[in-house]
Parts: C-alpha cells; sequence; structure tokens
C-alpha cells in the first residue's frame, strides 16, 4: 500500500489559501476593496481623509452590535431586541448624568441595565425554552418603552459634571486621528474573535448552534452557555449605546430604531448562518463595513437615497446566495 | 469479578413498568448483545446504567462495590462510555472537536486557558489510527461517511480510560461495508479489556460479534445465554414471544 493510514490521518483536507477561498467573508471583503477602488477612481470625495473617517466611525456602532449579535446567531439564536437595548442604556447613562451623578456611575449603571435586560432575555430562552425570537420580539417593545419612562420620552443633552468627558469618549480621536469608537470596536472584535477561536466558552457556543442536543449529551453546559450569549448580545448593544451617547451629544427615545435589521443584516453578510454553528467576529465587522459603504457610495455617486434599501437587500441576498451555490456543489 | 453488576434492577414512570426486575453481570473484554422489540425496556434499562436514569429498585455495582449515578457525568468518571444511537456530532465542528467536546485540552496558566489545537489533533490521529479507521480529525464532521461519524463517536470513549462501553443502534442506518468496519470497531475495543453492551435489532450483528446475548420483553429479562448455545430462530422467538423463556 503506497499510502499508510498514518499519512492518510495526517493529511489536511485543504490548504489554507482554498480555505480562504470558500468562504463568503472573503469575497465580501474582496467586494468592500473592490468597491473602495471604484469610488477612489470615480469620485474625488471617497479617499479623502475626512470621508474615510466619517464611514470608519459609522460602522462602529453597527459593527460592535454584530458582534454580540453574531455569537446569539452561532447558538442558532436571534436577539430583536439590540436597537432598543441601545436606546434604553444610553437613556439610562444620559439620565444618571444629568441627574449629576459621574461618568463611571453612568456607565456601571447602563452596563448593568444591559446585563440584566440580556440576563432576561437568556433565563426566559435557555431555561423556559421559549422561542428566541419572540423573547427579544417582547423585549424590542419593553426596552424602548422603558426609555421613554426614564426620560419622559424627552432630548436629554446635558450630561451633569461629566459631559465633556463624555462627549470626548465618544466624539474624540486620542490614537493617531483614529475616531475613538473605531478604537473601540477594534479592541472588541479582536475579544470577540480571540474567545470564538481559542476558548472552551467559544466552542461551546459553535457546537450549540451545530447540535443542541449533542452538545448537551456530551456535558457541555448548554443553557448557562446560552444565557451568558444573550447578555453579551444585550452588553455590546450598551457599550455601543454608550459610545453613540458620545458622539451624539443627545439621547432621543428613537436612536437604534430599526437597528436590529441592520445588525442582523451585517452578521449574515459576514457569513454568520441563520440556522446556527456558522460565524465569526471578523464576519461581523466586514459585513457591518460592506453596508456602510453602499450606503455612502450611493450618496457620493449622487443615486437618490431611496435605492439605498435596495442596495443593501441586494447584498443581503447576494452573500446568502453565495453560500447557496457553494452548498449545491457540495450536495452534488 | 464482574466490571458491572445489576442486582433486581427495576424502573417505573408512574403505572408503566418499564424495566422490572433486571438482573446481570459483564465481564471485561466481554460483547453482550442486547436485543428486544421497541418499548421492551432496552432504553430503559441502558439509560440507567448511562446515568440517565435512576432505578425505582434494584442495586448497579462496579467492581464489587455498589454505586449510584446521579446524572450522566457521574457515570463517565466510573468509566462507562456511551456511544449515543445519533451518536451525537456537530456536524459545523472538526472531528477532532467532535472528540473532545465537552473534554476540551487547554494550555496555559492559570486562569488564562486556551484550546490546545495542536495536541487535541495529534491525540484524535492517534485514536483514529488505533481504531484504524482513514478519519482525518482536521476534516468537517459533515463531510464524513457513515463509517468515520461511527469512529469518531467510539473515539470519544478511548480518551479515559473506559471500562464499559454502551452502544445504541450502532448500525442503524450505515451501509453493509460501513457495518462492517463498526463491528471491527467493536472487537478492537473489547481486545483492550473493554466490556461492550451491544443494542441492536440487527440479529446478524448482534451474532457476528457477541459473545452473549441478552433478550428483553415487556421490561424482563427473558433469556441469557451465549451466542455459541443459541440461534437466530430462538432470539427471534424470545423477542415476539412465541418462546415465552429460556
Amino acid at each position: 500500500m503506497a499510502i499508510t493510514l498514518d499519512q492518510t490521518i495526517a493529511q489536511k483536507q485543504q490548504s489554507w489559501l482554498s480555505a480562504k477561498l470558500g468562504s463568503q467573508t472573503f469575497w465580501v471583503v474582496i467586494a468592500i476593496v473592490l468597491a473602495c477602488l471604484f469610488l477612489s477612481y470615480a469620485t474625488d470625495s471617497f479617499a479623502t481623509s475626512k470621508n474615510l473617517y466619517n464611514i470608519t466611525r459609522n460602522v462602529t456602532f453597527v459593527a460592535i452590535v454584530a458582534l454580540g449579535m453574531t455569537l446569539v446567531i452561532i447558538t442558532g439564536g436571534i436577539d430583536l431586541s439590540v436597537g432598543s437595548v441601545l436606546c434604553l442604556c444610553s437613556m439610562i447613562l444620559a439620565v444618571v448624568m444629568h441627574a449629576g451623578y459621574s461618568i463611571e456611575i453612568g456607565i456601571a449603571a447602563a452596563i448593568g441595565t444591559a446585563l440584566v435586560v440580556g440576563a432576561f432575555n437568556g433565563v426566559l430562552i435557555a431555561y423556559l425554552g421559549f422561542p428566541p425570537f419572540v423573547v427579544t420580539l417582547g423585549m424590542l417593545s419593553i426596552a424602548r418603552s422603558l426609555a421613554m419612562v426614564a426620560s419622559n420620552n424627552t432630548v436629554v443633552f446635558e450630561f451633569g459634571p461629566d459631559h465633556d468627558l463624555l462627549l470626548a469618549l465618544g466624539g474624540g480621536a486620542w490614537f493617531f486621528g483614529i475616531a475613538n469608537p473605531v478604537l473601540y470596536m477594534i479592541v472588541l472584535a479582536l475579544i470577540t474573535g480571540f474567545v470564538l477561536r481559542w476558548t472552551r466558552f467559544g466552542r461551546h457556543v459553535y457546537a450549540i448552534g451545530g447540535n443542541e442536543q449533542a452538545a448537551r449529551l456530551t456535558g457541555v453546559p448548554v443553557r448557562p452557555i446560552k444565557v451568558a450569549v444573550y447578555m453579551i448580545s444585550a452588553l455590546s448593544a450598551g457599550i455601543a449605546g454608550i459610545i453613540q451617547t458620545g458622539w451624539l451629544g443627545a439621547v432621543t427615545t428613537n436612536i437604534g430604531a430599526g437597528m436590529e435589521l441592520q445588525v442582523i443584516a451585517a452578521a449574515v453578510i459576514g457569513g454568520a448562518n441563520l440556522a446556527g454553528g456558522i460565524g465569526t467576529a471578523f464576519g461581523a465587522i466586514v459585513g457591518a463595513a460592506l453596508i456602510e459603504i453602499i450606503r455612502n457610495s450611493l450618496g457620493l455617486l449622487g443615486i437618490n437615497a431611496f435605492w439605498q434599501g435596495t442596495f443593501i437587500g441586494g447584498a443581503i441576498v447576494m452573500a446568502v446566495l453565495f453560500e447557496r451555490v457553494r452548498n449545491f456543489r457540495q450536495n452534488d | 469479578m464482574a466490571v458491572l453488576e445489576l442486582v433486581n434492577i427495576s424502573k417505573h414512570f408512574g403505572a408503566i413498568q418499564a424495566v422490572n426486575d433486571v438482573s446481570f453481570s459483564l465481564e471485561p473484554g466481554e460483547v453482550v448483545g442486547l436485543m428486544g422489540d421497541n418499548g421492551a425496556g432496552k432504553s430503559t434499562l441502558v439509560k440507567m446504567i448511562a446515568g440517565n436514569f435512576r432505578p425505582s429498585e434494584g442495586r448497579l455495582k462496579m467492581d464489587g462495590s455498589e454505586i449510584v449515578l446521579h446524572r450522566p457525568v457521574e457515570a463517565r468518571r466510573h468509566g462507562i462510555e456511551i456511544v449515543h444511537q445519533d451518536l451525537a456530532l456537530c456536524n459545523n465542528l472538526t472531528a477532532a472537536a467532535n472528540v473532545f467536546l465537552g473534554r476540551e485540552l487547554r494550555r496555559g496558566i492559570g486562569p488564562f486557558q486556551v484550546l490546545d489545537y495542536a495536541a487535541m489533533y495529534r491525540r484524535a490521529g492517534e485514536i483514529f489510527n488505533e481504531l484504524k479507521s482513514e478519519t482525518r480529525p482536521r476534516d468537517l464532521v459533515k463531510q464524513m461517511s457513515g463509517g468515520q461519524r461511527q469512529a469518531v463517536a467510539i473515539a470519544r470513549t478511548r480518551l479515559s480510560d473506559a471500562k464499559i462501553v454502551l452502544m445504541d443502534e450502532p448500525t442503524a442506518a450505515i451501509s453493509v461495508r460501513q457495518v462492517a468496519e463498526v463491528l471491527n470497531l467493536i472487537r478492537l475495543l473489547r481486545d483492550q479489556g473493554i466490556a461492550i453492551v451491544l443494542i441492536s435489532h440487527r440479529m446478524p450483528d448482534v451474532f457476528t460479534v457477541a459473545d452473549r446475548v441478552i433478550v428483553m420483553r415487556r421490561g424482563q429479562k427473558v433469556a441469557d445465554k451465549k451466542i455459541a448455545d443459541s440461534s437466530p430462530e430462538e432470539v427471534t422467538g424470545l423477542i415476539t414471544g412465541a418462546i415465552e423463556r429460556v
């Protein structure tokens, strides 16, 4: 026999390059690069530092929430409440700081709120067996309503003694002229990527999405992990809310409205599979970036803004179409 | 000495008597075929050995001393491993990831532990080699044949020093060639002194690989004899009730 059993077992199925070529995320990156090249060539205003600063900063809010959403989607769940949770956390931060408390207390209150909301979602889903869609749809309504209650549906734009610090946190650029939110996004993406790839927790998140029953039988603590995942999703919305508050300098009760759909779109374009088991942190960022570039470029190219939805929707369908085509080939 | 002994085990769910006063023992390196029609109590019996259910009455003994199992993890700690009927595999993970699922190897200092991919690939490869299975640790389970999937599920039982392996319908729904592979795997485990309980509907498999056959009907043990002293016809009669008891 020419090939021994040892050699067969040691053999890698595919090279690093072919694995990259087969991933949806890779092709979305290519699409982004091509779009950027085209836009730099076709317009004068795209490749300016001011426009790039704007794009990178705009990407961050959807991208940060998409990181948490990607974890939820990998477990086979969905979190529709993120837009409302973002609003609630922003409002809690704003109201607490407006009342004269320091920024530390304000942020702690906002983060605490996010974790409580996430734990509530998670416990209902993991321990009481509610469908994620229903629980988080309920929370979508509850969280926004609570934000209105907390602020009496007013706009908050004065943040007490630490007002300037909050605005600098979200609106500043402390590091080589890169907008602060972008730095937070990069740090959070690296943490998420590390957790998914290198920790037991991350491995179990994928296992739950792949086959929940199998995960349970092999001793994976399925329910605590699911609760944790919904808490992380709400936390990511809370963090995005805090940063967005600092950037905007004002909070209304309609920030983050409809954001859940953009976030889910970003995760899906970046390769997360709504059936569970597949998704990456890098994909979430890339998906959010593609959406923002589409939006930005339509403006620069002078195309009517009403077309935005068509192009973004088209990107979602294209990304998933790619995945389908690949599956058809494998099934043949 | 018997590695596992069941003494007058019964299990009822409310008014339903699923297992009724069953006793048997398992010797190291012995393959026992557990047969019976659907609802005869095979699965309930196995789930009690695996720690999924607690017996209503009776005792379990391992190596002569009594054990009480509350959860599957405790059974595993005693050296009882299970290959589940649907294999309990995650298609989206690699073979090595599935083998180590719930028992991942890690490296690092103190609380800073990361998954040790290299060690898991290496160990999984060693186990597949030992099982003489052409299964690559880095392949996704999604792309594997039925026989390879069985090898992954069986490889899990080789991580710890298992004394007893319970196999629930390991040859259901796979091809003829793969059945032969699985039966070889069972022989390999047996040769290492592991006691195996093979639950199966397939008469030829049990008669090929088992040393002894236990037949269950309506929660009771109706036969427990050496394969050499029995025949497929007799076992069929015992399963259906044409033969009352031997």
